[in-house]
């Protein structure tokens, strides 16, 4: 102890006092109410002002939803069943548009007895998903991620099971050339066979080995066509395809972005730039209308796969300029690291700068695929019934017609959920792969 | 880019020589069903209900076409159109036939490529305006806001009407029927003015119908029918025919009800004979089994019935028959004859 106060103070005190309770008014909610909502004049006014909107915004809101009609088997049915329970005058909401037509929103006109097949093809694609998304599974199941497409395929459209398989076996066939390619003349080759000879096995050889197969061992279920699809499942079946297509396109056209490959480097930036350029409806609309005019007629090309495809190149040339900002964010250094540890391009691609880049990346390409998801209900104005789509033709029917409000709640709510699920995964992906401190 | 311009030309060529070629009755017959293009959704002529099953007046045409090739007025495919998408879709061969409330016009007529079969409903741009605002006749609107859907040929019907007598009016623009209800029923503007169907739809939506007023001036044709493609002449024969055999049977009397009997037992009537394929071979005459007109009517029902069912009186709508009665009760239906 040092005696600087002995020689000024008679008394020091030895021990501490213990601590006491703060005052009322400086602890707790007291206090916080204080400082943050009534600390000023001003700050009481707009505190005011404030609760009143508030109140004013849920006093009509909440008595709206909360006592809205479920029970009821048309328009005027809610008005009657209203009038009887609340008097007139007061505005509540129909539900019995929700209970009624529920499942038309959800799955379009999908075979109601077929149901769970689309619920079956959700849950494998989240079981899909899975290995990719949480790092902690084991990486054995990633081959199950590879085929979870070609199962919910089959899932959702049904025949004959052997189409999917032919198709998946591509992927085999792709992988095999590219072995035969790589030790006889080394990766260029490998990777140009591995592109040209599934294409041609496609082309070619699948449809006679689909035919072969199915009627050696017919083995499928009941097919359902593109024009029975509608509501979220059409939102989801576009979204899922072009959000887990575009994200390899995307990085693809990125790194030919930054090649020095003359006509790769070229092709990526026309393909960028012309995609990005126009806008998703008019590419939309050339899906539907032109591509009728060029195909020869009678050609039976599905409608929704023309969608995704122009889907998937609209979200992938944004995905591109996502990730060329995380690769241009990278210092130099780590290229020359890659170059010095004597990795190949592919290697130093996936060990050293693409796992940097791409965390860069991630608030960008969330962000790409929230609009994405949220994008596919522009496919209204090409007729295909997705959950807008559909809330019009709900509201064409004599039963549901004037009703407005209740729709576009119910679809708001749905997609909100998504969005909102899509964003907080990003963000707890973000602070996983913090290395750094900040 | 000459060879580009070259190349589309040369696919366009062979997409109008094959689709010249191409026997639509026959392809329509070998997939097994009628692809036929809809609306996306307009209260009485085409909505899915509750199970998707399509249902309308336009749907309607639709099932009996459908019903004459196959006898199975369920053996349809349909097409949601937009108004942008469906001539399009008409044209490139993705639909056989068009059912969706568009207006014969001589443009889409001629230079679309289009063959209108016929009038099914005869429809005419009207207003609507609350009963508090007095106004008896749409001369009286100087100087109202009125409630437009945008692209449509109602906007132009609008601003020629106001233009001719010489009074001044706002638009205000809006998207969809949906969207025009809530604007004008929130008093964004005093008219609404749409085809007379759809405003005597939208009004019986509303709590309390009597509060509005449709004016009495008409101030525009609409005459809606089914269309085809130009090429394939037989083709727009059956749906010609078939529309017809439908406004025929009201006039003549046949009804879903006792179609089947008096194509069993034949009548005194030889035209009814005729058209029930007891005389004559009418039926081979545009490639179809004699009896396709006993399967159209039994399908849903002669023109009256189809229209009480779906917009007439007795449904929500509340539409009266006005133009679209038949000639010998003051209409404008009037059937060629079956001969």
């Amino acid at each position: 102890m040092s005696d600087t106060h002995a020689q000024t103070q008679p008394f020091v005190r030895g021990e501490m006092l213990p601590e006491s309770e703060p005052p009322l008014a400086e602890k707790g909610a007291v206090k916080w109410l204080r400082e943050n909502l009534f600390s000023g004049w001003l700050n009481i006014l707009l505190t005011v002002v404030s609760l009143y909107v508030i109140w004013v915004v849920l006093s009509t809101v909440v008595p709206w939803t909360v006592l809205g009609i479920w029970d009821a088997d048309s328009l005027t049915g809610c008005r009657e069943i209203r009038d009887a329970r609340y008097g007139e005058g007061m505005e509540v909401a129909c539900w019995a548009v929700i209970a009624d037509r529920w499942q038309q929103l959800l799955f379009g006109f999908y075979p109601r007895d077929l149901y769970a097949r689309p619920v079956l093809a959700l849950l494998v694609f989240f079981a899909g998903i899975a290995p990719v998304l949480f790092t902690g599974l084991p990486r054995k199941l990633l081959w199950g991620s590879l085929a979870a497409p070609f199962v919910m395929y089959w899932l959702l459209w049904g025949g004959s099971i052997w189409g999917p398989i032919v198709v998946a076996l591509g992927l085999a066939v792709g992988a095999l050339a590219f072995q035969v390619g790589n030790r006889a003349q080394g990766a260029l080759l490998g990777g140009i066979l591995a592109i040209v000879v599934p294409i041609l096995y496609w082309l070619f050889l699948a449809g006679p080995l689909i035919r072969a197969l199915a009627s050696v061992l017919p083995i499928g279920i009941e097919f359902v066509p593109s024009d029975d699809f509608g509501g979220f499942m059409l939102s989801f079946i576009i979204g899922i395809a072009g959000i887990t297509l575009s994200l390899p396109l995307g990085i693809l056209l990125a790194l030919g972005r930054q090649s020095d490959l003359f006509i790769i480097n070229k092709v990526s930036v026309a393909f960028i730039e012309i995609i990005r350029g126009v806008p998703l409806i008019v590419w939309l609309f050339t899906a539907s209308l032109l591509l009728n005019y060029f195909l020869p007629p009678g050609t039976n090309f599905d409608l929704m796969l023309r969608v995704i495809i122009m889907v998937t190149f609209f979200a992938s040339a944004y995905i591109a300029e996502v990730v060329r900002g995380g690769l241009a964010a990278l210092p130099k250094g780590q290229y020359e690291a890659g170059d010095a540890l004597g990795l190949d391009y592919a290697k130093s691609m996936r060990l050293i700068i693409l796992p940097q880049a791409l965390k860069i990346a991630i608030p960008g390409i969330v962000n790409t695929f929230i609009g994405l998801f949220k994008d596919t209900t522009l496919v209204v104005f090409i007729g295909l019934l997705d959950p807008i789509g559909l809330s019009n033709s709900i509201r064409a029917t004599t039963d549901w017609n004037g009703i407005y409000w209740e729709l576009f709640v119910f679809i708001g709510i749905l997609f909100f959920i998504c969005c909102y699920s899509m964003g907080r995964y990003s963000l707890a992906l973000e602070r996983k792969l913090t290395r750094e401190n900040r | 880019m000459k060879t580009s311009v070259f190349l589309g030309a040369l696919t366009v060529a062979g997409f109008a020589a094959g689709a010249s070629a191409a026997q639509t009755l026959d392809d329509v017959q070998s997939r097994g069903n009628l692809n036929c293009g809809v609306t996306t959704g307009l209260v009485g002529f085409a909505a899915p209900d509750a199970n998707g099953v399509w249902e309308g007046f336009d749907v309607a045409v639709c099932r009996a076409v459908a019903a004459a090739i196959f006898g199975d007025p369920m053996a349809v495919e349909f097409v949601p159109t937009t108004g942008q998408t469906r001539f399009t879709a008409l044209a490139s061969g993705e639909i056989d036939l068009l059912a969706r409330n568009t207006t014969w016009t001589f443009t889409r007529d001629t230079d679309l490529n289009n063959e209108f079969v016929g009038i099914n409903y005869y429809d005419g741009q009207g207003f609507m305006v609350p009963r508090d605002l007095g106004v008896s006749s749409a001369l009286e609107l100087d100087g109202a806001t009125v409630c437009i859907q945008t692209g449509t040929t109602t906007e132009l019907n609008l601003a020629d009407f106001f233009r001719v007598n010489n009074i001044e009016y706002e638009p205000v623009p809006i998207e969809t029927n949906a969207e025009a209800q809530q604007q004008y029923l929130a008093g964004a503007c005093d008219v609404y003015t749409t085809d007379a169907s759809g405003l005597a739809a939208t009004r019986a939506t509303f709590e309390d119908p009597s509060a509005h007023v449709i004016l009495p001036e008409i101030i525009s044709k609409e005459p809606l029918g089914p269309l085809v493609r130009h090429g394939d002449n037989e083709w727009g024969d059956i749906a010609r025919w078939v529309l017809n055999a439908l406004i025929a049977a009201e006039e003549l009397g046949v009804t879903s009800a006792n179609v089947e009997q008096l194509a069993e037992e034949g009548t005194d009537n030889p035209e009814i004979n005729r058209l029930l394929g007891v005389e004559g071979e009418l039926g081979a005459m545009i490639g179809l089994s004699n009896d396709w007109a006993v399967n159209a009517i039994a399908a849903g029902g002669n023109y009256g019935e189809l229209f009480e069912r779906h917009i007439g009186e007795s449904t929500p709508i509340g539409l009266a028959r006005g133009l679209n009665a038949q000639w010998t009760e003051g209409g404008l239906l009037y059937a060629p004859p079956f001969r």
